[in-house]
């Protein structure tokens, strides 16, 4: 990531989305910092930071703990554990709003039905999803309604032919669907 | 919502490990990606077939560079379906691909559609995906599109657009800058994220203009901020304005105070807690200012979410260090936290309440430590050995439980680390707590009886034999000491040996019965034990007879050594036995990257057991091994000094290409590293062609040209001058790189036959005064200045006219001279109006020379400096009056 970010007065910066599942395998992760440039390195972060949260409580409320001079939220879900990594200076609740807008979302999209099987199978809306979320390190949207419905946008109508009339009328109900959620 | 990758089975509930991605194979799955190419696209099809695709790199697999360009092209027809979906799809792979600039362009004119499209999800994904692949050189082109998305009245596009922005300016700041229009009218937008992203780019944009940052600031904090995000951003530009304008406003309210404190009313829990983290962060922050930001992180502390009473513990555990009086309020419901799930939280709510419990409540908080250390991770267990430690320096009279408890713990199961932590902490109560000694020393006696840490064992032992023959009764340590003898490995008994002897040397009524257990250790198996016994025996007097120990004895036995040990080691490493005995002088003493003076800066209390911290290896005892391979240059004596790298190109060239100087006696060898980063070419025959006319002391011996250059793999070119004996003469060079380049075939790694004579210029390169002089320091500068005598003393007045700063002036005049500032001298402290630095160093011939910088200011900016050099040459002195006066 870029230098400047890190200065003392800047962006709050994310460093790595993880989606793990109950036994520490990748579901969905997206890295955002060159602290972990290769892939063994991630795993090895991965595996350690799975082990480390492993043993808490991280069902209700959403956990914290420091981990490599980084500070790491996670919560668990079923089957699956969400963290999200910032550095050691970064606002806790920042953070832990990223996390909350995650799986807002994931759980949205999913329809309630958050674990492994169902994720795996709506790999494509996990994507997405992380895809709008953080940008580069830099936090893009965090209010899970609107992070759903951009998500959301692609699939309505896939399957039906297009044309450019519907295409419009997907987008005017959507915008109107993001406009009241932003306004609220 | 989208479709199942598979069917789905009926039975499927039985498999445990049930994955649509079971069995998946990235070849397959390159096969499947031909479905890209068909005439008649499946739109659902292609998606599934991308999700596949970014699965396989999610999990770490890689595409080999002909797989990406064959997907990225595959992908790029997938341009021509209307599908939406699919489209959002085609941009995140295209993301993941990171195309290369050639590949690029093929995208360029779909997505830049895209970009003017009047669809908004299209809009902001092509704005996104361009400007993460885009070079710089397509920006300008598109850069119209980006000023009007940044004020879009579609957020996401707004928003794209800003984020874009935000990334761009650290490659492309020139163009950035000139949206700041755009971005000023986004920062009133009603859509929250588009505010919070536009504050944050124009600020990046501003963060050089000081004035514009205050004014930013102003005018923000007085009008509302929607955005929690953005607000977090105002509260930290504003503490930033708050600690740069600190200086002037020493008197009165503090500018912006009464804006954070109205934001610890934030309706949004990241806001108050942003706000109260830069309350407590301000500098020489009062207690009045401190209380409202203290209240309501006592309020997190109750919370049932573990992130915020983690957050407050944390700022109150950093308040606690500065003013723990301020944090005493919240005890209460800190110690309600010592049993929190959390353990981060319950161990920093123990270190919190260590440092703001006063004497009374010690005993209590020792007894629910004890409870709890059993069941906390080694890295917690330190912080509370640390916070232990410092309680005990504040309380002196509680040292018994407290070193109880440390003995204790470090009788428990542990790390290294750990152990390590609790050692030191005994160590540094021994020190400053006499009282603590005899009960210290012998707790650390028992560990060393039953260590697995060999380190710890040495270090124990070294720290007992300056401490032990001090106490009132030193022979009891000695049953400890010898034990170490029988029962450890060679490295613990050579240490024991050791201590042995200090023992007898300190001691002289234990001196009899020492030369007794020294002789024993003549006839241990390992070399070094039994040398240590023999040198100990010999320079003690083992002859039997209690004679008073010589204080040149007590001198080699405690007296540090000033040499740094890599130094020692690599110079000994090199001696070939000979008539001559090594000589110890002929060890050069520079340190790199560890100071000697800052090591041994008087007043600074050494922390732990006093082992200096492993330095990284000096680089010269590389360079110096290298250069005597090289036959040419074998017979130019001993290296003097070597520079740090000097860049002779620009970062991201064809070549890139730094210098190292290498001054001799009478000689001067440039190194040249090359490193060739283009992976179509070889070069070969690579020597750098040196122009010396303007440096005419210098002249050309000889150079040792690179026979080959192949990319990304470093190599060297030397070039030796001549120059006159002793003499720091001093010239300007310019470079040349000759070399013959080959293309290589990129798929095969050949080279071809024929290769072109080709010349790279490469920048300018100078040897400067400071090149003849050593950096090194002296532990006591007014002790050496006074030893060092007036004899050669000159001192003389400079106006240095006009400086940014004090401290810049004081920066370039050590620059100039090369030398080792001491005691600190090289920091100015703010707003002083004169200082001095001293400095001190090894010029060329071994002369010692020492400095002493007067700087004042004279007029608003003008610095005038006194000039005063003491060294054992008056040449020398001279010389460096010289440097000065026409640096």
């Amino acid at each position: 990531m870029s230098k400047s970010r890190r200065d003392a007065d800047s962006c709050p910066a994310i460093k790595n989305i993880l989606i793990l599942d109950s036994e520490g395998k990748r579901v969905a992760v997206k890295y955002y910092s060159d602290e972990w440039p290769t892939n063994s390195s991630r795993l090895a972060f991965e595996k350690s930071l799975f082990t480390k949260s492993l043993k808490s409580n991280a069902r209700n409320e959403a956990e914290i703990s420091m981990f490599d001079s980084n500070i790491v939220i996670y919560k668990f879900v079923q089957d699956l554990h969400f963290f999200v990594t910032g550095g050691d200076e970064e606002n806790e609740l920042i953070l832990a709003s990223v996390l909350q807008g995650l799986y807002d979302a994931i759980a949205l999209l999913l329809r309630g039905v958050v674990d492994k099987r169902e994720a795996l199978e709506n790999l494509d809306l996990i994507f997405l999803c992380i895809d709008e979320i953080v940008d580069q390190g830099m936090i893009l949207e965090i209010d899970a309604n609107v992070l759903a419905g951009k998500v959301a946008i692609q699939n309505m109508d896939v399957s039906a032919p297009l044309s450019e009339q519907t295409i419009s009328q997907a987008l005017a109900s959507a915008r109107e669907h993001l406009t009241r959620t932003l306004l609220k | 919502m989208a479709q199942p990758l598979v069917k789905k089975d009926d039975d499927r509930d039985d498999e445990a490990d049930y994955s649509p991605f079971l069995g998946i194979e990235k070849g397959a799955v390159l096969q499947e990606a031909r479905v890209f190419n068909d005439p008649q696209l499946d739109p659902r099809r292609c998606s599934q077939v991308i999700t596949k695709l970014l699965y396989l790199l999610n999990q770490g697999e890689s595409f080999t560079k002909v797989e990406a360009t064959e997907v990225f092209f595959a992908v790029t027809k997938l341009f021509q379906s209307r599908d939406i979906g699919l489209r959002r799809m085609v941009y995140m792979m295209i993301k993941e691909l990171s195309p290369s600039a050639d590949e690029v362009i093929i995208v360029t004119s779909s997505l830049m559609k895209d970009m003017t499209s009047k669809t908004d999800m299209y809009r902001a994904n092509a704005i996104r995906v361009l400007c993460r692949i885009t070079d710089g050189t397509l920006l300008t082109q598109i850069e119209r599109y980006l000023k009007q998305a940044i004020v879009d009245k579609n957020p996401v596009v707004a928003s794209a657009a800003l984020v874009s922005g935000i990334h761009l300016l650290q490659t492309n700041p020139e163009i950035v800058k000139r949206w700041s229009n755009e971005v000023q009218e986004a920062v009133q937008s009603r859509a929250a994220l588009v505010q919070f992203h536009a504050l944050a780019l124009l600020h990046q944009i501003r963060q050089n203009d000081r004035l514009a940052v205050n004014k930013l600031v102003t005018s923000l904090t007085r009008g509302s901020v929607r955005s929690p995000l953005a607000q977090c951003l105002l509260i930290r530009y504003t503490s930033q304005v708050i600690r740069e304008s600190a200086n002037n406003t020493q008197t009165g309210d503090r500018p912006f105070y009464d804006f954070l404190e109205g934001c610890l009313r934030h309706k949004a829990e990241m806001v108050i807690f942003e706000a109260a983290r830069a309350i407590t962060e301000l500098n020489g922050v009062t207690s009045r200012e401190l209380t409202p930001a203290i209240t309501v992180l006592q309020l997190f502390l109750s919370s049932s979410k573990p992130v915020l009473r983690f957050a407050a513990v944390r700022t109150l555990n950093k308040v606690a260090m500065t003013h723990p009086m301020a944090v005493t309020n919240c005890n209460i419901d800190m110690e309600s936290l010592i049993s929190d799930q959390n353990r981060s939280i319950a161990t920093l709510a123990i270190t919190t309440l260590l440092k703001t419990g006063n004497e009374s409540s010690v005993d209590r908080l020792m007894k629910q430590i004890t409870n709890f250390m059993s069941d906390i991770a080694d890295e917690f267990k330190i912080v509370v050995v640390e916070a232990i430690r410092s309680l005990c320096l504040k309380f002196p009279l509680k040292h018994r439980s407290l070193m109880n408890f440390l003995s204790n713990i470090l009788r428990e199961e542990g790390g290294f680390e750990y152990k390590k932590a609790i050692v030191d902490s005994i160590v540094i109560l021994i020190r400053d707590i006499p009282e603590a000694k005899e009960s210290g020393l012998l707790h650390l006696c028992e560990f060393i009886e039953d260590c697995e840490f060999t380190y710890l064992s040495t270090q124990i032992l070294h720290f007992l034999g300056i401490e032990g023959p001090k106490t009132s009764d030193p022979s009891k340590y000695i049953r400890y000491i010898y034990n170490r003898v029988h029962l450890e490995n060679a490295t613990v008994r050579a240490g024991a040996v050791s201590t042995l002897a200090k023992f007898g040397a300190m001691v002289d009524s234990l001196k009899p019965r020492i030369f007794v257990l020294l002789r024993r250790c003549v006839f241990d198996n390992d070399d070094e034990v039994r040398d240590r016994a023999t040198l100990y025996l010999n320079t003690l007097g083992g002859d039997g007879a209690v004679v008073e120990t010589g204080e040149d004895v007590k001198d080699f036995l405690f007296g540090s050594l000033d040499i740094p040990l890599v130094n020692l080691e690599n110079s000994l490493k090199n001696y070939e036995a000979s008539e001559e005995p090594f000589d110890i002088n002929s060890v050069p003493r520079e340190v790199k990257t560890q100071p000697l003076a800052e090591k041994k800066a008087p007043g600074k209390k050494p922390t732990g057991l006093g082992a200096p911290p492993p330095g990284p290896p000096s680089t010269v005892d590389a360079y110096e091994k290298l250069l005597s391979s090289i036959p040419e240059f074998a017979n130019f004596g001993k290296l003097f000094k070597s520079s740090a790298p000097v860049e002779l190109t620009e970062a991201e060239t064809e070549y890139a290409v730094n210098v190292v100087k290498h001054i001799f006696d009478g000689h001067v060898v440039f190194q040249y590293n090359c490193t060739n980063t283009i992976p179509e070419q070889l070069l070969e025959n690579v020597i750098v062609v040196v122009d010396a006319s303007e440096a005419e002391e210098f002249a050309e011996v000889a150079s040792k040209p690179l026979r080959s250059l192949p990319y990304d793999s470093p190599g060297q070119t030397f070039v030796a001058f001549e120059k006159p004996e002793g003499v720091p003469a001093v010239g300007k060079f310019s470079n040349m790189l000759r070399f013959i380049v080959k293309e290589v075939d990129p798929s095969t790694g050949e080279a071809e036959d024929d290769g072109v004579e080709d010349e790279y210029q490469l920048e300018d390169l100078e040897v400067v005064a400071a090149d003849y002089m050593l950096k090194v320091g002296v532990s006591n500068f007014r002790n050496a200045w006074e030893s060092m005598g007036a004899d050669f003393e000159r001192v003389d007045e400079y106006g240095l006219g006009p400086r940014d700063s004090l401290a810049e002036a004081v920066n370039a005049v050590i620059n100039l001279l090369g030398m080792q500032p001491c005691e600190g001298t090289e920091v100015v402290p703010n707003n002083s109006r004169s200082h001095t630095c001293l400095l001190s160093g090894v010029y060329i011939g071994n002369v010692k020379v020492l400095v002493r910088l007067q700087f004042g200011l004279d007029g608003p900016k003008d610095v005038a400096m006194k000039l005063a050099v003491r060294s054992e040459d008056e040449v020398v002195s001279d010389a460096i009056h010289e440097i000065v006066a026409s640096g």
